[in-house]
């Protein structure tokens, strides 16, 4: 005979940075079900965005989410771009080269970060420290280019907001040399070494379907031989003059989306050094656009995370009418549905983490309205609602009082 | 200064909440524990459990699915403890002041004895406040 127990990790749990509910249902140490219970996170951002004007909105869609903070921006200035005939057409050749620079920077911090707390997970807090140590430079270069070390503002409609100055590009370059080292040990730690390959081989497995199933995008798809990549499919920024490969693995355990991102890391390294050595000198950085014209446009980018996308209705004036944002976590994160359920307990909390959930992306809130066939009952209600049939049994018992 | 006190200032035991947050905060705050910047060496850690913590760094703009969890999460916490508003969106609530979502600001709900503004504040910025924090301890404030 089986006995379902509820496993609660959260809202407020110290394994996790942010505040989201899971509940585990667990038959002895096997998970059976879960339940995913957002909304602790909810700020109302798609709202917000259309009380500030277009040249406003970057700084907010920035702080949806730290880690991811220029895919953002660049998704909703690539939608704002869309309206007005394309990036290609209208932003300077020298912004398209910093755009790129920066969201492939971006990409090497947040990869080390996730390898660093999935290091943590399973027991390896060497490899967090590591991890952790060798993404301060990524950011003490974000500090120099940009003047702040997450939160960069580098983007706006037409191009972007600061230059990289030619005294700053030996810095960068010779950070790059310093950090493949750095991601070679990382490789050899983790790709060669037995305990690892054991504890992460054949855990939290997507199959291939199952991705196509769930709409999982971004290195969780990639992991299980799903051939996505939006700076492939769609290509922005200068991303296709570029030489590069996308990652792929085949097994969509968590040891092939570990070794997916640690291979990232060299294409993101290379496509910067590319970059560096190809951009122009001295050429404007921005287009000064003036008036954002009535129309539609979508805007789509290979966050580190998978496919971040924006929608944007303007109707001429200088605010947009409608912002829908969709980021990559929202897909990811309902997968765990299927990677988690039939792992023991165990490996729940790391197969939680596999995807890379970024909550405060995710965060939908969701609104009881109470209407006429409706009705909204607390705990009072609830016990009121036993009371009075204790007193109707009561009455059968005793009889009607005179 | 009385012993209770001097102990306390030793080893500072935080706890950290996320109150929807971007994120950028709570890994700012990892970050200070970290090599580059060890705060472990001065006997502060973070810990798991809000019942042992001596300090609660709070980020982020609280809304209000949040807001009854958080006061409940205070409750729990044994005094003294001292809450630390880290971020500009804790301190002030900063761009979202005007959500339909967002509720009260921190310091409506919650005593707050150092505010840390930044967005995200540097690491540095984060200890310079624990600093300040210690200092006014010690003088018995």
């Amino acid at each position: 005979m089986s006995h379902k127990i509820i496993v609660p990790i959260g809202p407020y749990h110290p394994l996790q940075e942010e505040p989201e509910y899971f509940q585990l249902y667990v038959e002895g140490e096997r998970v059976v079900d879960i339940d995913i219970i957002i909304g602790y996170n909810h700020r109302g951002i798609e709202k917000l965005s259309e009380s500030k004007h277009f040249d406003q909105v970057p700084f907010l869609v920035e702080r949806i989410c730290g880690i991811c903070s220029s895919s953002h921006p660049y998704a909703y200035v690539l939608a704002v771009e869309n309206i007005l005939g394309g990036e290609a057409t209208i932003v300077p050749e020298r912004a398209l080269y910093i755009r790129t620079i920066i969201d492939e920077l971006q990409r090497i911090h947040s990869h080390l970060l996730w390898l660093g707390l999935a290091g943590h997970f399973i027991g390896y807090n060497t490899i967090w420290m590591w991890a952790w140590k060798y993404r301060e430079p990524v950011l003490d270069c974000f500090e120099m280019v940009t003047g702040n070390r997450n939160n960069y503002a580098m983007f706006k409609v037409g191009g972007v907001r600061r230059d990289i100055k030619d005294e700053d590009i030996p810095v960068l370059k010779k950070m790059l040399d310093e950090l493949s080292p750095a991601v070679d040990l990382f490789r050899g730690a983790i790709m060669d070494d037995p305990v690892i390959k054991m504890r992460l081989k054949g855990v939290g497995v997507l199959t291939r379907q199952q991705v196509i199933d769930w709409c999982v995008v971004g290195p969780t798809a990639r992991a299980s031989g799903v051939n996505i990549d939006i700076r492939r499919d769609d290509p922005y920024g200068v991303i296709e003059r570029l030489d590069w490969n996308v990652i792929l693995e085949k097994e969509g355990d968590i040891f092939c989306k570990t070794v997916v991102r640690i291979l990232e890391l060299y294409e993101s390294i290379s496509i910067i050094r590319q970059s560096l050595n190809k951009i122009p000198k001295g050429a404007p950085i921005d287009a000064e656009v003036k008036d954002i014209p009535a129309g539609e446009g979508i805007g789509r980018v290979e966050a580190p995370r998978g496919e971040c996308f924006h929608y944007i209705k303007s109707d001429g004036t200088n605010r947009p009418i409608r912002h829908k944002i969709r980021s990559p976590s929202f897909m990811n994160v309902a997968s765990d549905k299927v990677s988690a359920v039939g792992g023991t307990i165990s490996d729940a909390t790391l197969t939680l983490a596999a995807v890379d959930p970024c909550y405060c992306c995710t965060e939908r809130v969701a609104v009881i309205r109470k209407t006429d066939n409706h009705k909204v009952m607390n705990g009072w209600d609830l016990i009121k609602l036993s009371q009075e049939k204790t007193l109707r049994l009561k009455e059968v018992y005793y009889g009607r009082p005179e | 200064m009385d012993i209770r006190r001097k102990a306390w200032t030793k080893s500072i035991w935080v706890f950290h909440v996320s109150n929807g947050s971007c994120n950028n905060c709570d890994i700012e705050i990892l970050d200070c524990f970290t090599p580059r910047f060890d705060l472990e060496r001065f006997g502060i850690q973070l810990i798991g459990s809000v019942r042992h913590a001596d300090a609660l760094l709070i980020t982020g703009a609280m809304n209000k699915k949040s807001i009854p969890r958080m006061k409940k999460i205070y409750e729990q916490a044994a005094k003294p403890c001292v809450v630390v508003a880290c971020g500009t969106c804790a301190c002030s609530q900063h761009m979202f002041r005007d959500s339909y979502n967002v509720g009260e600001p921190l310091d409506k709900i919650l005593p707050v004895d150092v505010y840390i503004p930044g967005c995200p504040p540097k690491p540095e910025a984060i200890i310079a406040g624990i600093v300040k924090l210690v200092d006014k301890v010690r003088k018995g404030k």
